[in-house]
């Protein structure tokens, strides 16, 4: 993989659009596709995310490194994990039953690990989900600035999450790496991380404490 | 440019002075008495967000904007919004028809999810199905507007065979918005539907949706629409000073984002993060007069917009605060954007 691999953003609602931004300003070649047609989501790509290329989903995917999906949870569960074979896949998607509505296959369990265990030939890596989309780009800082954030990245692929960890620093944010989807579960709405943005030293404690608390 | 300007109420439960909550039914006398005074103080529009909670108790606005119809003449009347995914577009044609009547043509609908979902359950639909529920229901919403019998089918509701849906308006379709919190797909339905593009913006920087605005007259015009007005919603408070309006909002916002942030992923808002949505880069308008128009012109000038809605009140706070609040906002903030505005 080159160092800056080629990202397709499945979903183009709240939170691909923004993703899809960070990553093309950071330098990413980047593609975003929908269930539909490319047509329909031209106008948002030239206006909302200009230097993106709209896609078919299966072209994007076919061409990426790296995958980020960003759509609603109920529409995953239609998605053909076959496409994502072999893919590293970024799940940047929040299991919400007080927002969205219950799903049973997500019902107790960390939301990333689901999603893993149904793209069984994907490396599945948990990041950019924990900061609202209304703030991720207003908070992303390049490298070294004083008044930068920390996001999470968890995996349990080593070398998928070094990659993630490598796009998350790209696109303005001090990368967190934890040890597994497990651990990722410190992501999820109701965490400790979720929806508050943080200095790394904060991020850390409150991750830390968390720990803890779970003892 | 021709600028408007709004506000809009949930039906927040007032206290009275002593911090006491006032009672469901009080709380709807006063929002009556709100409305009747935003006339007075030179408001254009005065909308009722739709919601099913202790703390908001406003199911049935439009039997509300009826009661402050009966004793206004010139303020325009609407939801703000109505969530229509859990209602039939029949129905609510209907009542705003009916609205639109009373009122002698002021009546107008702002489509939507808005920040309500109990609506869900308590009408048995899932949450799930959200999506299509609205893509179907704001389609058939944009026929009934039409008028003219309707003919239609779909999965959400009973089919319409030329059918005449009654009351029928006396000069057209009266204004119909969609509310847009940050989805541009949902832009792109607005000008394919032909309404207009109602921007909920209650958190992070507002300028982010500046496309959003591009977007919506681009999208117009692929669909071979005229172009159409774009509105800024946004949650604030006017008191004489930004320390008086900070001191009586601050509390009540910490406590009803406290309330809601577990089902709805907030983060509890701290003094920090509170400080920096009502500076001049955030989303809420709680200040002074000049303070709040100040912003509001800034932001409207931002986002090509031309009509700001100011969400006013909190649960807890008085109706003497929020007569205040009115008071202010029409006779010092609207005149003071129209002249930064120029």
């Amino acid at each position: 993989m080159s160092k800056q691999g080629r990202l397709a953003v499945l979903g183009a609602g709240h939170v691909g659009p923004v993703i899809a931004r960070l990553a093309v300003k950071a330098g990413y070649p980047v593609a975003i596709a929908t269930s539909g047609d490319p047509e329909d989501i031209a106008l948002i790509t030239e206006l909302v995310i200009p230097g993106a290329q709209p896609r078919w989903a299966s072209d994007a995917i076919a061409d990426a490194d790296i995958v980020v999906l960003a759509i609603p949870l109920h529409r995953f569960l239609d998605l053909d994990p076959g496409v994502l074979d072999g893919k590293l896949v970024v799940d940047a998607m929040n299991y919400w039953p007080a927002s969205d509505g219950v799903l049973e296959p997500f019902e107790g369990r960390g939301s990333s690990e689901v999603v893993a265990g149904r793209l069984a030939g994907s490396a599945v890596v948990k990041a950019l989900n924990h900061i609202g989309y209304h703030e991720l780009e207003d908070r992303a800082r390049p490298a070294g600035a004083p008044d930068r954030m920390a996001a999470g990245v968890a995996g349990n692929d080593p070398v998928a999450v070094a990659t993630i960890a490598d796009l998350v620093d790209r696109i303005g944010y001090d990368p967190v790496r934890l040890e597994s989807l497990r651990a990722g579960r410190v992501l999820q709405p109701g965490g400790p991380v979720f929806g508050v943005v943080l200095t790394l030293p904060e991020f850390e404690q409150a991750v830390r404490q968390d720990a803890r608390s779970l003892r | 440019m021709t600028y408007t300007f709004g506000l809009d109420t949930f039906g927040d439960r007032n206290s009275d002075a002593d911090g006491k909550p006032a009672s469901h039914a009080q709380t709807i006398r006063n929002v009556v008495e709100e409305g009747v005074f935003a006339e007075q103080a030179g408001v254009d529009f005065f909308g009722i967000g739709e919601h099913h909670t202790e703390y908001f108790p406003m199911p049935a606005g439009d039997v509300v904007l009826a009661a402050i119809a009966a004793r206004t003449e010139r303020i325009r009347l609407g939801s703000a919004v109505t969530v229509l995914s859990s209602d039939d577009p029949v129905r609510v044609f209907q009542r705003y028809s009916t609205l639109n009547a009373i009122s002698g043509g002021r009546a107008e609908v702002i489509l939507g999810r808005g920040s309500s979902i109990e609506s869900f359950p308590l009408f048995g639909y899932d949450l799930a199905d959200y999506e299509e529920l609205f893509e179907e229901k704001a389609s058939l919403f944009a026929e009934l507007l039409q008028g003219g019998p309707v003919t239609w089918e779909g999965k959400t509701r009973a089919p319409l065979l030329n059918q005449d849906v009654v009351p029928h308006t006396e000069s057209g379709p009266f204004p119909t918005w969609i509310g847009v919190g940050g989805n541009p797909q949902s832009v792109i339905r607005a000008a394919r539907l032909g309404f207009s593009l109602a921007l909920a913006i209650i958190g992070g920087p507002p300028d982010r949706f500046a496309a959003y605005s591009q977007l919506f007259e681009r999208a117009l015009e692929k669909f071979g629409r005229p172009p159409l007005p774009v509105l800024v919603h946004s949650p604030g408070h006017v008191a004489a000073t930004d320390e008086q309006a900070k001191a009586e909002f601050w509390p009540r916002w910490r406590e009803i984002i406290a309330l809601i942030a577990p089902e709805r992923g907030f983060a509890i808002p701290t003094e920090e993060s509170f400080d920096w949505e009502t500076g001049p880069r955030g989303a809420l308008y709680v200040g002074s007069p000049e303070t709040v128009a100040q912003k509001i012109a800034r932001n409207l000038r931002a986002l090509g917009a031309n009509r700001f809605d100011l969400k006013y009140g909190m649960p807890g706070l008085t109706h003497d605060q929020l007569m205040t609040n009115v008071e202010l906002y029409g006779r010092q903030v609207i005149p003071r954007v129209r002249e930064l505005l120029g």
